[in-house]
């Protein structure tokens, strides 16, 4: 009746994993019960939950990763707890457990964390940005997210229900084929990254059909802004990408579940090819994390430098090529496999010209800066931060891309510094300058800057307290994953590294003070004019919270930087654009579809993962029945009046000749 | 650049409202046509296939040459009868996709191949390297 499940199957000996699964629960239940006294959940159900609108769906996303950064982050409290501790002796957390530790926070900072935050901010701002009122399959969207969380939600039942793997975050075999990794572990990874890879690839199609599609009249491909440009090229990269990753975990399940012998040490099996496979992933992945960061700095730098981008056509030229070139390197997470000579100086040469665009970049953002009026908000911050720690991490890369060296780095605390450097200052600081500069556009009110200061300035240094120690731990010879040791001159920086996790604490905890404090004092920073930062790009033309069709009337772009030429024509001339006629229009309604689809792929998820082959059963067939009740649904949209895009028209229209000066006569 | 950003804004245009591949509208007729004239020109390049391997008329090294072209063959006809990739002006992102797609299949393809003849040499195991000495 329940497969492999049993009462045995919840780890009831081991307190760490209870003690935070009932702190969790705990949590949960109280947000529910809270949630349902106050009566909101209708309001959550029609607003948000089944909610088609690609602004709603992208903070859900970032709601989500912070939610699950959280998670991802208190396993890392236990490492480096644990390390600072294990000098001579165990520790505190036996090694099968933290062997789950360091997987679960792998998986969950990539594919929780660092994904879903930015498919959240492509998926709020770049319909804005475009200039159109929704991506190209809105509802499909929803479906995406759903299933992100589903996978999701199957790692935290490995909490409690059974283990998650302890192979590291790519499970190699044959450590992860059945003889050696029995139980479910691996089998909660393959099933999360499966189901919620559907999700993100369909997020892919749809960011990419959007950019390719649908925009606003005018707004060509060499008048798009750069986070426009960077997310086309991610979206092309996990749409050839994430089919690899969905085949090797494939290949994989059928090894472990019906017998195969891919990547199995007998009967012809090849560990080597998963290695190779999951790294022609892996590496554009990195990418597929790094390059909407990238262009989040891009608008962040160009806005509060007062200045366009320096060199954006070749912006651009260098987005495509590292969206190309990723894809010609991946040899080098395995230089030391044994492919040889000529294959590893052919992929250490072909990573090393990856730094050449990257630099470009680099430069770009500094001569952007260079004789601006540079503003130091608090994503302005951030992305400072980024380019100072940022260079130094590409330094250690290219340093990591010539093989001799790699031979000796490999596998050690110096490769864990190194990655740690390049996704902390460059995706997780992205994310946050990301999240700073377009909650006021999402809620309405700008973010505290003080507390958002404070944040900035404990994780920055909290990150070079963690990972600095790091690098000399590695040079001295400290591999990496060590539950303890027993080299006293390696502890005192294992100290070092702890009290940087400890910053970096505060630094959640002053972020989660500033979303408190800015919710409070929502008045006093509200934001009237749709345009609190002086933007320069579409999503500031609009008002704050855009309505849920964006713009009354789609603009008309006339170059790049379409919002800057208008707004500095309407201060010029003293008056508006000319108002323009209004239409009706047609906009998708809300769907249930994804959150009832995830539903079912949980329970699919969860029955392969226990071998309850009944509910498998039913669970494919709910999925299905999901999207044929869909398919066959009659009404899909809903009519926006003339009248009533009219009327949300002026009001933005009175709030932009307010904000540059102008008499309100103007607008009737 | 500039000839596929004039094809994209159609909002106003005819037909505006279509799904990328989709062709001009069509009575049904036309469709089943078309689609009639791709299933015969698919089964007639399968069937030759099966006949150059049984007939004995071609060169027997030859073989698996005349297999690859008249597979070739067969992905044309699939792609423009069936998934309607045309050289058409709408057509570009079509084209564009395609062509990235079989850039990273060729990179992904060909560079796994060649990585993966290398480990197989150089970590060859004791056994097959004292047969191979033989």
């Amino acid at each position: 009746m329940f497969g492999k499940l049993s009462w045995q199957s919840i780890p009831w000996e081991e307190p760490i994993p209870l003690v935070a699964a009932s702190v969790v629960l705990l949590i949960g239940a109280g947000v529910l019960a809270w949630v349902w006294r106050r009566g909101y959940v209708p309001y959550l159900w029609r607003e948000w939950i089944t909610s088609v609108d690609h602004k709603r769906i992208g903070i859900m996303y970032c709601i989500f990763a912070m939610v699950m950064l959280l998670r991802g982050f208190s396993d890392a409290l236990l490492m480096r707890s644990q390390q600072a501790m294990a000098m001579g002796n165990e520790g505190y957390l036996p090694p099968d457990h933290y062997d789950q530790v360091f997987t679960a926070h792998g998986v969950i900072m990539i594919f929780f964390v660092a994904m879903p935050f930015m498919i959240g901010l492509m998926n709020f701002a770049v319909p804005l940005q475009l200039g159109v009122r929704d991506v190209a399959f809105p509802t499909l969207n929803n479906v995406s997210f759903w299933l992100t969380a589903s996978g999701a939600l199957l790692i935290n039942i490995s909490l409690v229900v059974g283990e998650f793997a302890k192979t590291g975050w790519v499970v190699y075999p044959p450590l992860s084929e059945i003889r050696f990794s029995p139980g479910v572990g691996v089998d909660y990874y393959l099933w999360a990254l499966q189901i919620s890879g559907v999700g993100t690839l369909l997020s892919g199609v749809n960011l990419v059909t959007t950019i390719l599609k649908m925009r606003a009249p005018g707004m060509g491909y060499t008048r798009m802004p750069m986070f426009c440009w960077t997310t086309l090229a991610t979206n092309l990269l996990i749409v050839a990408a994430f089919p690899i990753l969905t085949a090797t975990l494939a290949m994989l399940t059928l090894d472990r579940y019906l017998g195969f012998h891919f990547f199995t040490n007998e009967l012809g099996g090849n560990a080597m090819m998963f290695v190779n496979l999951i790294w022609a992933w892996g590496h554009p992945e990195v990418y597929i994390l790094v390059l909407p960061a990238f262009g989040v700095f891009s608008e962040v730098v160009s806005t509060f430098s007062g200045k366009p981008l320096f060199g954006y056509r070749s912006m651009i030229v260098a987005t495509m090529v590292i969206c190309l070139l990723s894809f010609m390197v991946w040899l080098h997470h395995f230089f030391t496999m044994g492919a040889g000579a000529d294959v590893n100086g052919f992929f250490g040469v072909a990573t090393m010209i990856i730094a050449v665009p990257t630099g470009v970049k680099v430069f770009n953002w500094i001569f952007t800066m260079y004789g601006g009026r540079i503003r130091f908000t608090t994503p302005m911050l951030y992305s400072v931060g980024f380019m100072c720690s940022f260079v130094i991490g590409g330094m250690t890369g290219v340093l990591l891309a010539v093989p001799p060296a790699d031979f000796v780095l490999h596998n050690s605390l110096f490769l864990v510094a190194h990655f740690h450097n390049i996704v902390i200052p460059a995706v997780l600081f992205g994310a946050f300058a990301g999240y700073q500069y377009w909650f006021p556009k999402a809620f309405g009110f700008t973010l505290d800057e003080k507390w958002g200061k404070r944040g900035f300035w404990c994780w920055i240094t909290g990150f070079y307290l963690a990972f600095m120690p790091l690098y000399i731990l590695g040079l001295q010879g400290m591999t990496r994953r060590l539950q303890h040791y027993d080299v006293p001159e390696w502890q005192m920086y294992l100290w070092v590294a702890g009290i940087g996790a400890l910053f970096i604490a505060a630094g959640i905890a002053c972020q989660i003070i500033q979303l408190f404090v800015s919710i409070r004092n929502r008045e006093a920073l509200k934001d009237t004019t749709g345009d609190p930062w002086d933007g320069r790009s579409l999503e500031w033309v609009t008002t704050s919270p855009p309505p849920a069709f964006n713009f009354a009337v789609l603009p008309n772009v006339q170059g790049e930087e379409a919002y800057w030429s208008v707004k500095a024509e309407a201060k010029e001339k003293g008056e508006l654009s000319k108002r323009p006629k209004y239409e009706a229009f047609e906009m998708p309604r809300n769907s249930p579809t994804g959150i009832v689809t995830a539903f079912f792929s949980t329970a699919i998820g969860f029955a392969l993962i226990w071998h309850i082959w009944w509910l498998a059963i039913v669970g494919f067939f709910g999925a299905w029945a999901t999207f044929v009740v869909f398919a066959w649904r009659d009404e899909t949209e809903y009519e926006v009046s003339a009248e009533e895009a009219r009327r949300l028209d002026d009001e933005r229209r009175r709030a932009k000749a307010a904000m540059v000066g102008l008499p309100q006569d103007q607008i009737a | 650049m500039s000839e596929t950003d004039d094809t994209l804004h159609q909002e106003d245009g005819a037909g505006a409202d279509r799904a990328p591949g989709e062709d001009e509208p069509q009575s049904i007729a036309e469709q089943v046509r078309g689609y009639g004239i791709g299933l015969g020109l698919a089964a007639v390049l399968t069937l030759a296939s099966f006949w150059a391997l049984a007939s004995g008329l071609i060169y027997g090294p030859a073989i698996p040459v005349a297999l690859i072209a008249l597979a070739v063959a067969q992905m044309g006809v699939h792609l423009v009868f069936f998934l309607h990739v045309t050289s058409g002006p709408d057509n570009t992102n079509n084209v564009l996709a395609l062509a990235f797609g079989v850039l990273i299949v060729a990179l992904v393809m060909v560079g796994t191949l060649w990585i993966m003849a290398h480990l197989d040499h150089n970590m060859m195991s004791m056994g097959d390297m004292i047969r191979m000495q033989r």
